[in-house]
Formats: structure tokens, C-alpha cells, sequence
């Protein structure tokens, strides 16, 4: 048990002795350079599809650039000790989403996903804008916590009366546009972990029993998992999103670790998910499935159907090899359908190869090590939980479809967080990255020379 | 807390690392057994996204790519594709390719390291090389008259230049238009099934691929083998043959298609085409030397390319003496592809040696640069050259006064010899008219052309020489090309 619980606060410190550079000049020039390598592989598509650079090109640049000045000007009048990485490593794979899926656009003439996905996006700067100019301290949240866990309950139960697409129970369509609520549960969600954590963690860390060497949570206090695992194992069976429920899990299972420390709630989490993943994966067809295609990646072509997604999937990778064919020279639109969203990483591992692959694990394992960063940093338990939880949901998330795509683990639904089409998908995400910001500003004005306790 | 944060910061960076690891398994260590996955399409779609390099017939093509707009994008068309199917063969996105479509393949599509303008250069850049062309050794002319010769009968025709190998001509019919094979629509497939299951075999090669009994025309093979044997020193000394003639060892008679044959001499036994005369030579020169004269020439040969393989034209080697006087005749298992009896032709025109024939002139980039020539191909003795002498005459001799007058041309030296060879159970079937022959215009120093023909629905009664009246005709008809556009070459 540390001591940082009791630490108090308080908002009206006074000025730190050393004063951390605020580097929003650095954060400027990245946006630049992000909207610059943007709009490059906006015409290397262009150059390399149709030889000559695509007319949208300046306007493409402009709007991505006007989009991302305005989110760098809201920052340096609201947060301007904020961390300077969070917002270009943002824009840059917003852009680079954009690029991808303009390119697959070229393949499927019918069906236009780049024109939605840029307007998404400007939705979510704006969300970005908004959270950033509004929210002025992130401790606000913990008063709106219960509020935010019947909210994101609304939104994960709303899809069950809508009609399954693929599958999937996860859509609401409303004028046109699809919507996937449950994109918009996980910020509200993590919000909630962090503020029930932070206020009941010391209850929660009783220890209970003591088996070998697992100090085992008491009885009454593994209510609350108890019933975060039942609303996955909810999700999953309702809307047979195995992703999100798994995602959900995962969240709650790193939260509750890092605000209790007993490795105890590790065990049960990890038991409980095996019981759940046994259990679903043998009653649910659909889940099944998706555990035999993981193990034999190959059997639809043994049994000459033809190769299947995730072997089309595979193909795409093996084809980019270490350098990739080059932006638009690649073939993974053979991969069909959910090439823009699931799959929209076989198409970067095939044209840009090992190496950008590579690059855009980087930028995330950037934009999540700016979010623990933070959450070293920050004094006051929420607002810990707050960064870890939402650098957790970046980073859980882009294992969990990443891994599905190269094979790695069972493939499940979900966006690659910025890249894939989806709007949902992009204004949850720099919802998340307004939160960091937030939280990193308040962790980075409070600091004080010493290293964070 | 701070040290559970680090824990799952930890965390999170064992999850990267698997990524990494994982995505640098597939992409590089697995890489290569995913691309030559038959599942996956990416070759295909490589091979079908430029032009196809063209066949050229002197010096223009006869090939085409059409632009789809599909995912396989380039399709193989055809100029005159009846015509020249013996040769090109076809290229079908769906059924693979064939003949020199399929044997020049690597150069057709630009997958040949050769025309890569720097070593492993294609290997940094992943670029693909634009697809060469081929120029054949065909002289279009003589193939349209072999073609037009034939006239939609079933048959075969094989010209070729003595002194080269070169080969002029090479026509089967009834053809097919290879472009119907071209694409991968369900019209594709069944032109496919219909071709194939066509009981005239449009798709076979007749001139390269069939072999047929080659009757009277495997005299010359067996007349080169008495007088290289020294078993006949005089072609004009008269022979010990009766007729009829009693196979050894049988009470089968073998007897002539005209009168007149017993005792004749070798070179009137030629002109007049006497069985019996060359069934009991063939018996006195033995098995060993008739086995290794008709080897010389090319039968039992299973390695022949032209580039594309060349069916084995037999002469068995394990035989009884009445066999042997049949296979001398050209019956019983002696067998041979159109173009073996050209090749047959050639030697006697050039002094006795065997040019291997080939139809690959040169290869090209998409440029026009060189890259690769025929050069000079390997050489056989088939026979003395004064055997050679000696057999030109009576060839010769055939075309101006024996069963080939149909193939004499005026200005020209022809020298030919007829055939019809019966087949079929109780030699039931529709006879082949044969005719092979060379012709050697008097301005030149050497014959410019070697020709065999067969018409397999020789409308001839059995018992008369066919091949003089169905064959002879189209084989002049070819050489007649053949000298004129040498000659306008050569002049």
C-alpha cells in the first residue's frame, strides 16, 4: 500500500520551483510535419494509382491542417502546459487513416468511405475543442461518475434494438448514419472505473485469504467485478461483440490492479475471463468460428473455398514484407470486406511494409506512454486512474485488433483506433486524446522538480 | 500505486513487443511461403496488370493485349489466330498456356531475370519488367499457303530451312482461335469444354504432336541406310526382290501397289515406290544399321524442343524379320511427326546433316534490344554426304517423272517422294496421304526448303498413291513461297 492516496492537492498550488518548458512551439511544428507527411501520402496514392496528384490534394491539406491548427490553438489557450507529442501523434494517424482509406476508396468506385471519415473527424477535433475549452479541471468528471456508468449502460443496451449488421449487434442507424454506441461507453466507462476506484480502492484492498502466494480479495468486495465481468459476458452474448467485451474486461481487470496493487484481483480476472472465453467460445457459434479460423488460418483453402479473410489478411503482411509495395501498389482490397475498418492494418503492412507497420506501432506506444506519463506524474488518485485507464483502452484495443489481424490471437470486431473507418471510432478517440491532454496539463503545470511520488 | 502503473506500463510494452515479433514473423520469416500460397492471387494479378509480350512472324506480331479493366487486367488476342494456333499456342487467364506461350512464358510476361535492365534490380525497386517479345523463324507466307493448301482438310504441314533449322512453317488443321481461351468468363469455359471434347481435336498439333505410320516416305530413311550399309553400291543395279515378297518367316505376302516391281533397281524401286523391294533391303541391312540410320535422322528422340516438346517419332528396335520388313516400309511401329519427316527432307538436301529445327529466332525487351539469338544449333550426320548425292537424285528423279509431278517447280530443283499410309484395324481407316520433299532454286547454292505434308481424309481409293495428288500440291504450294520470299530477301 503506497501513500500517495493521502497526498492532498490542492488546486491553487503554489508555483513550482522548477517550471517544465511548455514546448508548444515543438507541438506546432509537429502538427506541420504530420499534416505535410499526410498530405504526401495523399498524392503518393495519387501519383502511384493514376499518375498525376489528386485534385482534392490542397483541399485535403488545408482541412486536415485549419482542423488541426484549431485543436493546437485551444490547446495553447486552455492547457498549455499539455504534453506536446499527444496532439500531432492524434493528427498524424488521423491523417495517415484518411490516406489509407482514400487509397481502398480507389479500388471500391461504389461505395466512397473518405469523404464520411473526414467529416467524422471534424466532428471529433470539434469534440476535442469543446472537452478541451470546457473542461478545465479533470477532477470535475468524478462528480458526474454514476452519471456517465448510466450512460454508457444506455448506449451498450441501445443496439439490441436495432437490427445485427455482419453479425453484429453493435449499429444504430439514425438519418443515414451508422453509429456505434459502444465506442462512446468506453471513454464513459473509464471515467467511471477511475472515479470508483479512486474513492473505494482502500475497502477494495482488503485482503482476504491467503492462497500460496495470492493474496485473495475478501468476499464482499468482489461484487463490483463480479458485475463488470457479467456486463461483458452481457455484451458479448447480446451483441456478440467480442471485442468490446473483452476490451471492457481487460480495462477494468489493469484498474483495479493498479489502484489496489493485489495481485489477487489479477487471478480472478484472469480465471473469470477464461471462464467466460471457454464458455462462449463453446455455446457461440460465431465466436467459435473465429477460434478455428485463428488456428487453422488455411482450412477454407484446404477445403477449397478459397482463402478466407484472415488468410487474405496474412497475404496482404507476407506481400508488404520489410518495405511494403509502396502506397497504392498493394492488393489487399482482395481481403473484401471490412478492408477500410477491421483489416484497414493489412493494407499499411502491405504498402508500407514491416517498417511502417512498425512506425505506427511506435506512434501508439507514443501516444500510450504519453498517457502513463502523465499518470505518473498526476498526485491525485482519479486522475492517475483517468490516464492509465484511457492509455489502457488505446493500447488494449490495438493489441486486440492488431493481434487479430496478423494472426495472433482469435480475430474480434474493432476499429484500429484513429486508422479505421468509422466514426464512432474517431470522435471517441480524440475524445480520449482531449482527456490526456487534460490530465497531462494538470500533471505537467503541478510538477515541481521532484520525481512524482 | 506508482510502481502498479509501471507494472502495467510494463504491461503494455510486452504487448507491443508481441506485435512486433509477430508482425516480423509473418512479414518476413513466413513471408515467402504466404506469397507462393496457390490461394493467393497476387501473382496472378501481377502477371495480368501489364501487356503481355507479342509472338512476332517476320517481324510483325501476331499477338495482342486488350486492356479488361478487369482485376486481371490484360488480355491475350490474336491475329489470324487459326493460322498460327500450332505455334503460339494460346494464354488463358484460366487455363494456362501452351506451345510458345507457354514455353517463352517467362519472357511473354516479364518474369525472365533477363530483361531486367541491371542484375537484381527488380528484386530493390519491386518493379516488374515489361514483357519481351519473340520473333519466330516462320515465314508467313509459306504458313498462309500451307494453311490455305490444306483448305479445312485434317492434316499437317512442316517446313523447314535445310542448312538452318530454321522452321518456315508449321500448320495443323482443323485449328481453333486461341483468343477464345484468352479470358477467365464462363464463355471462356465453355469454348473449353467444346474444343476439348470437338472429336476433331482442333487443339492438338498435329505437325509437332501426332505421329503417324509415315508409309512410303520412310523409304528415303531406308534407302540412306542400304546405301550408307554398302548393302546397295549401285543405284542402278538391279535387286534380288521378288514380288510379291514372303515376310521371313511368315506366310505373309507383301505385295505392290503397281506392277512391274521385282528385281527392279534401287532407283527405279524409288521412283515407282515398290514395297517389296524396300521391305526385303530393310531386312538385309539389318536391325542394328536401319536402327542407327533412322536415330541419325531423329526417330527416338524424346528430347527434342522446338522450344515447346516434340512427340517421339519411333522406329522399334526390337523386331523379327518381318517386322523389320514393315518397319522399313514405314508400317508396323515405325511412327513419325510431320516434322521428323521434314527434318528427313532437309538432310538429304543439305549433304546428309541434320539441323536440330527451332522457331525462336531471338528474344527482346520491350525496347527492341537483344535478349538472346537462336545461334548456330547442334549438328547430326544422318549419312554419307555422297549417300546424300545419291538420294537428291532420286528424289528428284520422283518429282520429275514418278508419283510427285504434282510438286515440280519451274526454275527450281524439287526432289520429293510420296506416301500413303494405311492405318486403322485390318487398315480399315481413311489412308494418310504423305509427300515430303525440298526445293532448291537453280540461282541458289543450296535448297531453301524442306517440306513434309499429311492429309489424314485423303479422299483416294486405297490402292492408289495418294499422296502425289493430295499432299504434293500443298507442299509445292509452301516451297513455291518459300523461294519467292527468299529469293526477294536474297536479290
Amino acid at each position: 500500500m503506497t501513500k500517495v492516496g493521502t497526498t492532498v492537492v490542492r488546486v491553487d498550488a503554489p508555483a513550482p520551483a522548477v517550471r517544465l518548458p511548455r514546448r508548444r512551439g515543438i507541438e506546432l511544428s509537429l502538427i506541420v510535419l504530420a499534416v505535410l507527411l499526410s498530405v504526401y501520402g495523399y498524392c503518393d496514392v495519387g501519383l502511384a494509382k493514376n499518375g498525376s496528384i489528386p485534385p482534392g490534394a490542397a483541399g485535403y491539406g488545408a482541412g486536415l491542417g485549419v482542423l488541426a491548427l484549431l485543436a493546437h490553438i485551444a490547446v495553447r489557450l486552455r492547457a498549455p502546459d499539455a504534453d506536446p507529442l499527444l496532439l500531432p501523434i492524434g493528427v498524424l494517424l488521423n491523417g495517415l487513416g484518411l490516406v489509407l482509406i482514400y487509397r481502398l476508396d480507389l479500388e471500391t468506385p461504389g461505395d466512397r468511405a473518405a469523404p464520411t471519415q473526414l467529416v467524422w473527424s471534424t466532428l471529433g477535433v470539434a469534440l476535442f475543442i469543446v472537452v478541451v475549452l470546457l473542461l478545465r479541471d479533470h477532477r470535475v468528471l468524478t462528480r458526474y461518475a454514476y452519471v456517465c456508468v448510466a450512460a454508457a449502460m444506455v448506449l451498450l443496451i441501445l443496439p439490441i434494438f436495432f437490427p445485427a449488421v455482419n453479425g453484429a449487434r453493435i449499429w444504430i442507424r439514425i438519418a443515414g448514419f451508422s453509429i456505434q454506441p459502444g465506442e462512446f461507453a468506453k471513454v464513459l466507462l473509464a471515467v467511471f472505473f477511475a472515479a470508483y476506484l479512486a474513492a473505494n480502492r482502500n475497502a477494495l484492498a482488503y485482503a482476504g485469504r491467503r492462497i500460496w502466494r495470492l493474496q485473495l480479495p475478501t468476499g464482499r468486495v468482489l461484487g463490483p467485478i463480479v458485475a463488470v465481468w457479467l456486463l461483458s459476458v452481457g455484451v458479448l452474448i447480446l451483441e456478440r461483440d467480442l471485442g468490446t467485451s473483452l476490451l471492457f474486461f481487460g480495462l477494468f481487470v489493469v484498474l483495479l490492479y493498479v489502484a489496489t496493487g493485489r495481485t489477487g484481483w489479477i487471478a480472478v480476472g484472469l480465471l473469470l475471463a477464461a471462464l467466460g472465453a471457454v464458455a462462449v467460445g463453446w455455446l457461440e457459434p460465431h465466436v467459435h468460428s473465429r477460434v478455428e479460423d485463428w488456428l487453422h488460418p488455411f482450412a477454407s483453402i484446404e477445403a477449397g473455398q478459397g482463402p478466407n479473410q484472415l488468410a487474405q489478411s496474412l497475404f496482404a503482411f507476407a506481400a508488404g514484407g520489410v518495405l511494403g509495395t509502396g502506397l497504392g501498389l498493394g492488393h489487399s482490397v482482395l481481403i473484401g470486406f471490412a478492408v477500410k475498418s477491421d483489416f484497414i492494418l493489412a493494407t499499411a503492412g502491405e504498402e508500407l511494409g514491416l517498417a511502417g507497420l512498425a512506425a505506427i506501432f511506435l506512434l501508439y506506444a507514443l501516444l500510450v506512454e504519453r498517457g502513463y506519463r502523465a499518470g505518473f506524474a498526476l498526485r491525485d488518485p482519479f486522475g492517475r486512474l483517468l490516464a492509465v485507464g484511457l492509455a489502457s483502452i488505446v493500447a488494449l484495443q490495438v493489441f486486440v485488433i492488431a493481434g487479430g489481424v496478423t494472426g495472433l490471437i482469435p480475430l474480434t470486431g474493432m476499429a484500429m483506433p484513429f486508422l479505421a473507418q468509422g466514426g464512432s471510432s474517431v470522435v471517441t478517440n480524440w475524445a480520449i486524446v482531449a482527456l490526456l491532454i487534460r490530465v497531462s496539463d494538470s500533471a505537467r503545470s503541478q510538477y515541481d522538480g521532484r520525481q512524482a511520488p | 500505486m506508482t510502481r502498479h502503473i509501471r507494472h502495467s506500463a510494463f504491461f503494455c510494452a510486452l504487448l507491443l513487443v508481441a506485435l512486433f515479433v509477430n508482425a516480423t514473423r509473418i512479414q518476413v520469416f513466413q513471408a515467402a511461403s504466404y506469397d507462393e500460397n496457390p490461394a493467393n492471387r497476387r501473382h496472378t494479378i501481377a502477371r495480368y496488370g501489364q501487356p503481355r509480350g507479342d509472338i512476332l512472324v517476320g517481324g510483325l506480331p501476331v499477338t495482342g493485349s486488350r486492356d479488361t479493366g478487369e482485376q486481371l487486367r490484360y488480355e491475350r488476342t490474336y491475329e489470324d489466330g487459326p493460322l498460327y494456333a500450332p505455334v503460339t499456342g494460346y494464354a488463358s487467364q484460366e487455363y494456362g498456356t501452351a506451345l510458345l506461350e507457354h514455353s517463352e512464358d517467362s519472357v511473354l510476361s516479364g518474369a525472365d531475370p533477363m530483361l531486367s535492365p541491371f542484375p537484381l534490380w527488380n528484386d530493390f525497386t519491386r518493379s516488374q519488367n515489361a514483357g519481351g517479345d519473340v520473333a519466330t523463324t516462320l515465314d508467313r507466307a509459306a504458313q498462309q499457303a500451307a494453311y490455305d493448301g490444306l483448305d479445312g482438310r485434317k492434316g499437317a504441314v512442316a517446313a523447314i530451312e535445310p542448312s538452318t533449322g530454321r522452321i518456315l512453317a508449321l500448320v495443323s488443321t482443323p485449328s481453333y482461335d486461341p483468343a477464345a481461351l484468352s479470358g477467365n468468363d464462363s464463355a471462356v469455359g465453355r469454348s473449353w469444354t467444346r474444343l476439348n471434347g470437338d472429336a476433331d481435336k482442333p487443339m492438338l498439333n498435329r505437325a509437332v504432336r501426332k505421329t503417324y505410320p509415315p508409309g512410303s516416305t520412310f523409304k528415303v530413311v531406308t534407302a540412306a541406310a542400304a546405301l550408307d550399309a554398302g548393302v546397295v553400291k549401285d543405284v542402278d543395279q538391279r535387286t534380288d526382290s521378288p514380288a510379291p515378297y514372303r515376310l521371313p518367316g511368315t506366310t505373309t505376302r507383301l505385295t505392290n501397289e503397281s506392277d512391274g516391281c521385282e528385281n527392279l533397281s534401287l532407283r527405279e524401286a524409288f521412283k515407282w515406290s515398290c514395297n517389296t523391294v524396300f521391305a526385303k533391303l530393310g531386312v538385309r541391312v539389318g536391325v542394328r544399321n536401319m536402327t542407327a540410320t533412322a536415330q541419325a535422322f531423329g526417330f527416338n528422340d524424346t528430347a527434342l524442343r522446338i522450344p515447346f516438346s516434340v512427340a517421339q517419332s519411333t522406329f522399334d528396335t526390337s523386331v523379327d524379320k518381318a517386322q523389320l520388313a514393315l518397319s522399313s516400309i514405314g508400317q508396323y511401329n515405325t511412327r513419325a511427326t510431320p516434322l521428323q519427316m521434314a527434318m528427313v527432307s532437309a538432310a538429304v538436301a543439305n549433304g546428309g546433316q541434320v539441323r536440330q529445327p527451332y522457331l525462336v529466332e531471338r528474344t527482346t525487351r520491350a525496347g527492341g534490344s537483344t535478349v538472346e539469338t537462336a545461334g548456330a544449333r547442334p549438328l547430326r550426320q544422318a549419312m554419307h554426304p555422297a549417300t546424300a548425292a545419291r538420294l537428291r537424285e532420286l528424289m528428284t528423279e520422283v518429282v520429275t517423272d514418278g508419283t510427285g509431278t504434282n510438286a515440280a517447280i519451274r526454275g527450281a530443283t524439287v526432289g520429293g517422294k510420296t506416301g500413303t499410309a494405311q492405318h486403322g484395324l485390318g487398315n480399315s481407316g481413311t489412308p494418310y496421304a504423305w509427300f515430303v520433299s525440298w526445293a532448291q532454286d537453280h540461282r541458289d547454292m543450296e535448297a531453301k526448303v524442306a517440306v513434309a505434308v499429311v492429309v489424314e481424309d485423303a479422299e483416294a481409293d486405297r490402292g492408289e498413291i495418294s499422296g502425289g495428288g493430295d499432299a504434293a500440291p500443298i507442299a509445292r504450294a509452301v516451297m513455291e513461297a518459300v523461294l519467292k520470299s527468299a529469293g526477294g530477301r536474297g536479290r
